[in-house]
């Protein structure tokens, strides 16, 4: 192991110091209600923090063998690791089985990782590699979009998976329109939600106080949210990129709050319920029709059955997603486009070259707020219900994540990132708990480890001088 | 008259609070130029430290309040202080030269971590806190309306006094304040001339948590009651002063925190508590479009 194993030990046991100094308070110390009367108590957890602190000790040894390039006592730490994580071994919670055993998976990727990187630097100097990996982009999309369009007709197309499914390609959309914003026009925006609450309300009361439907509405949603994407953006899109994203944020809350408190429009903290759902050339997805009207059912001349508003709603979904995409992709080729990418590398540059950076910087974040417009009111029409708790920063929080995680820029990353990170903790319910730790911590870990994204993708759209297997897409 | 002076009264302790964590936002924006969005969970972080403290206090049998105070306040200080140290050497120092808006980013996924960390560890239900001072002093009386300082008020303000007196010392005379503000002032050179930036950075941030800390135990023992929440707001009032201020600036950091806090408590008063939050939020879009540099702050140099 070499004359540096005492360094690394020594560095090692600072790093578990630390940690116990950290959880000493906070993690050993559990204060808990005593019944009704005043004051607390505690539930000591001591034994956990043992375990967390040796779990953190090991880890950190883990990985100063695999950045010092010892591969085998890296790799057979992080393996002892992950089995302890994966075994029935009773820990004294089921977070520490996922903490152990993620510290374990860590190990071992940052041991193997060298290896793989230089292999796919390898593949990459040859030019029929380079095409082989845009191609296998390209491929993946494709069976990505056919698989989600058979989905329904598939036996796997039951309830549960119809309601991720939707709730998946919610995000994704979301993903998709902060990207323009994010990833192409590099603004950094904290209030996206907003205009998802913009788009959700709108549908919300023009469907139950004026009665117009689903199809009505959604461009006036999005015209809604554009306009507010305009009259927000045009003071603030003149200041740097960290103050922006802080202003972002103080709209958003802005917008949340005046959402809870002006009661007479808003319906205030209780929110908008029996909000209709979206038709089928006028057909309700419903058991019974309203008066004058026709079922879905009644139409197709179909049993009804409840999965039907559920597929209907997932294909709306999926459409509006994927002109979502459609439309990014375009506009990447247009001069608007290039003019967004051209502002995220270099602002200073762009202005003297003759772009106006107000505007260009406001088209990018009026169309970002349009596609939320869209994806709330869709919203709305799928839970039948709004209310401002929909809307808190931390639901912005998580579309940037997407973006992030999925390389910003990227359209293939969003979609994975979703998947990742919306349809895991939702499919094993025990990670649930855990679900926005784990955002928080792999926001951090990709700025630190890979901060351009899990797909890196931060090539231009358009070149000058086309490079063999050149563009993205 | 009466409401008036005790509208003042109560603003000025919250100021107190606000003008606190104002410094940690404005000190590590002036060394790094980064906002550091986790900073209201340090704040969140001190105050949970110091309940437990109390309550570890209780159970050891310490009855007087002045020394359970001062115990707490160190230990909720120092063990605050490594939350700082760690976060910087974790989320942040990696980050430097990478593209701007990385460290923004880490440090709000930083942000949500700790959030959500404390509330797996400690739970999400308010925690109350319990009155570990009462009583006050009454100043005078005119409309039928007796105008009170609390102990607590007074302790709040004096504790906010000497820490900021102690501090624009440290910052003005020592070793550590010279460094800082040389790296403040050109990192490369202050390296090159034997500054260990490293170093500085890190006690930047063990200095703002720990101002943190104090900050979250006077919050502790104002409201008494205190939840994994309370960082996310408080966060951004206090960068909302340190923007006011004029982010950078020492100074700026306490009047924005005195202004913020005034604003807060008088729009509550005299308009309506339901908006007051959206007063302070207005207040840091407005300051951002037409004063970006603050009310003590320079103008910043766009440099190629």
């Amino acid at each position: 192991m070499g004359p540096r194993l005492p360094m690394l030990l020594k560095d090692a046991a600072l790093t578990a110091f630390v940690a116990a100094a950290l959880g000493l308070f906070i993690v050993g110390f559990r204060t808990v209600d005593v019944g009704s009367t005043k004051g607390l108590a505690f539930d000591y957890q001591f034994v956990d923090l043992a375990v967390a602190v040796v779990a953190i000790f090991v880890g950190r040894l883990g990985l100063s063998f695999a950045a010092d390039g010892q591969r085998w006592p890296a790799l057979v730490l992080g393996t002892v690791l992950g089995v302890i994580g994966a075994s029935p071994v009773r820990l004294p919670s089921s977070f520490l089985h996922w903490f152990v055993g993620l510290a374990g998976l860590l190990i071992i990727a940052r041991t193997l990782w060298p290896s793989a990187e230089q292999a796919i630097d390898q593949a990459k100097r040859f030019p029929q590699g380079r095409r082989f990996g845009v191609a296998g982009v390209r491929w993946l999309a494709w069976i990505l979009l056919a698989a989600a369009v058979i989905l329904p007709v598939t036996p796997l197309g039951d309830q549960k998976t119809m309601d991720l499914g939707v709730l998946i390609l919610t995000y994704v959309m979301l993903g998709w329109g902060l990207n323009i914003v994010v990833g192409l026009a590099g603004l950094l925006d904290l209030g996206y939600v907003a205009f998802y609450a913009v788009g959700a309300y709108s549908y919300a009361l023009l469907s139950t106080q004026w009665g117009l439907g689903f199809w009505a509405v959604l461009p006036l949603a999005g015209a809604f949210a554009a306009t507010f994407g305009l009259v927000l953006g045009f003071p603030v899109l003149r200041l740097r990129g960290d103050y922006l994203a802080i202003v972002t944020l103080g709209f958003g809350e802005i917008i949340r709050l005046v959402l809870i408190n002006w009661v007479d429009l808003t319906n205030g903290p209780a929110g908008i319920g029996s909000i209709p759902g979206p038709t089928l050339f006028g057909a309700v997805f419903a058991e019974k029709a309203p008066p004058g009207g026709v079922t879905f059912a009644q139409m197709m001349g179909v049993p009804f059955s409840g999965t039907q508003r559920l597929v209907f709603l997932y294909y709306i979904i999926l459409g509006l997603a994927l002109i979502t995409n459609l439309f990014a992709l375009r506009l990447r080729r247009l001069p608007v486009g290039r003019a967004w990418e051209a502002l995220r590398e270099d602002e200073t540059a762009c202005r003297a070259l003759g772009i106006n950076p107000t505007n260009t910087k406001l088209t990018a974040f009026a169309i970002g707020a349009m596609f939320a417009g869209f994806a709330g009111s869709f919203f709305a029409a799928k839970q039948r219900f709004v209310s401002p708790e929909s809307f808190v920063f931390i639901e912005s929080a998580i579309i940037l994540s997407i973006v992030v995680l999925g390389g910003m820029g990227s359209q293939i990353g969003v979609v994975l990132a979703a998947v990742l990170l919306i349809g895991l903790p939702e499919w094993f319910r025990d990670l649930g708990t855990y679900r926005m730790l784990a955002f928080g911590l792999a926001m951090v870990l990709i700025m630190v480890f890979r901060p351009r994204g899990l797909i890196a993708h931060r090539e231009p759209s358009v070149r000058l001088h086309a490079r063999a297997g050149g563009g993205g897409g | 008259m009466a409401y008036f002076s005790q509208q003042l009264i109560n603003a000025i302790t919250l100021g107190a609070v606000y003008g606190l964590i104002a410094i940690g936002y404005t000190m590590v924006y002036g060394i790094i130029g980064m906002i550091n969005f986790a900073h209201g969970e340090i704040f969140m972080i001190g105050a949970f430290i110091s309940l437990i403290g109390f309550i570890i206090c209780g159970l050891l049998g310490i009855g007087s309040a002045p020394v359970a105070i001062l115990l707490v306040l160190l230990v909720a200080m120092a063990f605050t202080a490594v939350y700082g140290w760690a976060i910087e050497r974790v989320a942040y120092r990696p980050l430097r030269g990478s593209f701007r808006l990385a460290p923004l980013i880490s440090a709000i996924g930083m942000s949500v971590t700790l959030q959500n960390y404390v509330q797996l560890t400690q739970g999400a239900r308010p925690k109350p806190g319990g009155q570990i001072v009462s009583g006050g002093y009454n100043l005078f009386s005119a409309d039928g309306f007796d105008v009170r300082v609390t102990w607590l008020q007074i302790i709040i303000v004096v504790v906010t006094i000497v820490l900021m007196a102690s501090f624009t010392w440290v910052i003005a005379r020592t070793q550590l304040g010279r460094q800082q503000r040389a790296c403040e002032q050109d990192m490369k050179m202050a390296a090159l001339l034997g500054v260990n930036v490293d170093r500085t950075i890190s006690l930047t941030f063990v200095v703002g948590a720990a101002l943190a800390a104090v900050a979250g135990m006077l919050f502790l023992m104002y409201y008494g009651v205190i939840d994994f929440f309370i960082g996310f707001l408080a966060g951004i009032k206090a960068f909302t002063a340190a923007v006011l201020g004029g982010i950078g600036s020492m100074p700026g950091a306490m009047l924005g925190g005195l202004l913020i806090g005034l604003i807060e408590v008088f729009w509550a008063g005299y308009f309506s508590s339901e908006y007051k939050d959206v007063a302070v939020f207005g207040i840091l879009v407005l300051v951002l479009i037409f004063r970006p540099s603050g009310l003590l702050g320079k103008p910043e140099i766009e440099k190629v």
